[in-house]
């Protein structure tokens, strides 16, 4: 039997800006996790993050993290990318701030 | 204070057009980021959490006013408004956008300041007592030694491309506020018995993953002597060095794994080829740099001002007895402004509290303004008699917190709220231990304590040689805080020991709690401090209280 292949979504910070981004289900990149597609196969996402991780004039370390998906979209397991999904702690800057 | 040369200026401005050009090819696609990152590292410019982030080199923590004033300038167009200033005197902001770093450096250079060597594997920032030049117990002034050493070291061909980064700090005082014993190289100024100056080098100190102590591998070198010197130590390194393995590749590691007589042989061999070639321009550079850093011309006046608010002001009279330090100058005083209010980030300013500073750095204290390593902004040169209306002044801008060396006067690095290699959050646990001294009212009757918080085991925020030290890490997906204990930055250095297993991110607080309600109660009077309770009584008491007595009763088993 495989092992059970923990879902994921690809992630990478954005070369401009520099904040975080999530790529789609179209291969668009979104600062949304919400938006993100959640892979549940393994060759598709090392495919997908091979793709990705090709499109260095958009964005800068593109890795695979961790979700849980549940009907409500993708929710991060670990605390580092519940992080860079909110923004820091000590003040309302970052993503927290920005209308999504 | 230095200035520039036309040579400074040109190299500056040659090396931002230079980035600029390779931002913009950045851009546009012509460079890759494997490319691109070595050039931004270069010059200052990291990829965080959730951003970019440049370091500006702040030398031998010392501004003026015109320079806080720009940083102020460059965190309200660039930035969210503020900047973080950090333990290897340097300023970082947090918020820049690709595009907008070059016209950062430009207004940098406009008060010739850059973030040059703020990273990368060469001779980074130059860091000195954040008291140069004013304290009382003062040899000499080591600010003039840390810039003829950044003279030398900036864009030095044959250090650019290190095993790894290398840095110097220097102190002028036998007490060491400069942390020289944790750096690669440590100087302090000596003197030897016919009177003469010179250096005692230290190298191989270090923090991060192997913490060390640096060990002396010269007792004396005269001052003429200093750049071959040097050069022969790095050059000893950089032959040496392990470019193999990034965990051995700092000097600590060399001279551990070659022993200290074994480097020292190593580097007077090289020392005396050096020698010769050193014909004395570095000593006329270094008269040059010298005079650049003539004290200012201190007025002798009445202060009576000073000694009817401290009678009359207890809000007053304890900001004095704790952020004031003794001057070399009669009738003056070294003002530490605090950047620790309690609950507030560690390190952190907002654009309006630099022009305030920059302001009153201007209008009493002869221009200068220093960034301690501990994170807190020194005015170095004040007189008594305007210390009220300095205070008041700090008061209305939320600066004026009584609490420099005292428990909430916390180092934290920035940790998981800003830095992609951290493990765990340092700034929540300052915020939460600040805020509960507070409540409990305990800061001044707990008197010096250190707590040096850091985000993971590269140790920016110094948690080694913190009395209290603690470390974030993560343990299977939680943050787990480790507590060390008994650590010293000064000239008395000490690694802290560790208590035992790490306390999740909510029994933090209350296990620094018991510790801190554990000294009060060992202590043989409030005249003995923290770290001298612990080096009397040891780690046992500090255990019972964090643990209880189960480790002790298994043991007797
Ligand atoms: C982007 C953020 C940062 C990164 C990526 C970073 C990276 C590192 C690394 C990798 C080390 C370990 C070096 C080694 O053991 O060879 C280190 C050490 C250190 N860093 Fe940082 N750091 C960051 C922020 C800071 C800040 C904010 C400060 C000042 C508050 C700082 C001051 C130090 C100090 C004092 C050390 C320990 C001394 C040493 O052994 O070099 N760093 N840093
Ligand atoms: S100690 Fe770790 S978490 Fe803190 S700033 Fe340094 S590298 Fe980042």
């Amino acid at each position: 039997m495989p092992a059970i292949f923990t879902p994921k979504v690809i992630t990478a910070n954005a070369l401009l800006e520099g904040d975080v981004v999530y790529l789609t289900r179209n291969d668009t990149w979104s600062r949304n996790l919400m938006d993100a597609d959640v892979l549940t196969d393994e060759a598709d996402a090392q495919i997908r993050l091979i793709d990705a991780s090709a499109r260095t004039d958009e964005v800068v370390g593109v890795y695979l993290a961790d979700v849980s998906a549940g009907s409500d979209g993708p929710k991060p397991t670990h605390f580092r990318e519940a992080f860079r999904m909110r923004g820091p702690s000590n003040y309302p800057h970052g993503k927290q701030s920005e209308a999504l | 204070m230095y200035r520039y040369t036309d040579f400074d200026a040109a190299f500056v401005a040659e090396r931002n057009a230079q980035f600029r050009a390779q931002v913009e090819r950045r851009i546009d696609g012509s460079l890759t980021e494997d490319e691109f990152k070595p050039l931004r590292l270069m010059n200052g410019l990291y990829l965080q959490l959730h951003a970019y982030m440049l370091r500006v080199a702040i030398p031998y923590g010392t501004l003026n006013s015109a320079q806080m004033r720009q940083l102020a300038y460059i965190a309200e167009r660039w930035d969210k408004g503020y900047g973080h200033f950090t333990t290897r005197q340097n300023i970082q902001f947090n918020w820049p956008t690709l595009r907008d770093v070059p016209d950062m450096l430009d207004a940098l250079a406009e008060v010739q300041m850059h973030a040059i060597q703020t990273s990368g594997n060469t001779i980074r920032n130059v860091t000195a007592d954040h008291f140069a030049g004013a304290a009382a117990d003062e040899i000499a002034d080591p600010r003039p030694v840390a810039e003829l050493i950044r003279q030398w070291s900036t864009d030095h061909p044959e250090f650019q491309f290190l095993p790894r980064k290398f840095k110097i700090a220097v102190t002028g005082s036998p007490n060491d506020r400069a942390v020289t014993k944790a750096h690669d190289i440590g100087l302090r100024m000596v003197r030897n018995d016919a009177g003469e100056p010179g250096f005692e080098v230290i190298v191989g100190g270090g923090l991060g993953r192997t913490p060390m102590i640096g060990k002396v591998v010269r007792d004396f070198l005269p001052e003429a002597d200093l750049l071959p010197y040097l050069e022969a130590v790095v050059s000893v390194w950089n032959l040496l060095g392990r470019r193999d393995n990034k965990y051995k590749s700092r000097i600590k590691i060399t001279v551990h794994e070659h022993g200290i007589d074994d480097i020292r042989a190593r580097v007077e061999e090289r020392f005396a080829l050096l020698r010769p070639a050193f014909t004395g321009v570095d000593q006329q550079l270094f008269a040059q740099i010298k005079s650049d850093f003539e004290p200012p011309a201190f007025k002798d006046r009445d202060v009576a001002p000073f000694d009817q608010a401290y009678a009359n002001d207890p809000v007053f009279r304890s900001w004095a007895d704790t952020n004031l330090s003794a001057h070399r100058a009669p009738g003056h005083a070294i003002a530490q402004i605090s950047l620790k209010a309690h609950g507030a980030t560690p390190g952190d300013a907002t654009a309006d509290q630099m022009r305030i500073m920059a302001d009153l750095a201007e209008r009493y204290g002869y221009d200068e303004l220093r960034i301690s390593h501990e994170q807190n902004v020194v005015l170095p040169h004040v007189h008594k008699a305007d210390l009220p209306a300095i205070h008041a002044a700090l008061k209305a801008a939320g600066l004026a917190t009584a609490n420099i060396g005292k428990i909430s006067d916390i180092i934290a690095c920035p940790g998981m709220d800003y830095c992609a290699l951290a493990t765990a959050r340092s700034i929540p646990i300052a915020q939460e231990i600040a805020t509960r001294f507070d409540q409990l009212k305990l800061e001044h009757e707990v008197g010096d304590l250190k707590i040096k918080i850091s985000g993971c085991i590269n140790a920016c925020g110094h948690h080694h040689v913190g009395h209290i030290g603690i470390l974030g890490l993560d343990r299977a997906g939680v943050e787990n805080y480790q507590i060390t204990l008994g650590g010293d930055h000064t000239e008395t250095a000490a690694i802290g020991q560790r208590t035992g297993p790490g306390f999740s991110a909510e029994e933090i607080v209350p296990a620094i709690e018991r510790i801190v309600d554990t000294y009060l109660s060992e202590r043989d009077s409030a005249d003995e401090a923290f770290i001298d309770t612990f080096r009397r009584v040891g780690m046992t008491p500090f255990k019972t209280a964090l643990y209880g007595e189960s480790d002790k009763k298994q043991k007797a088993a």
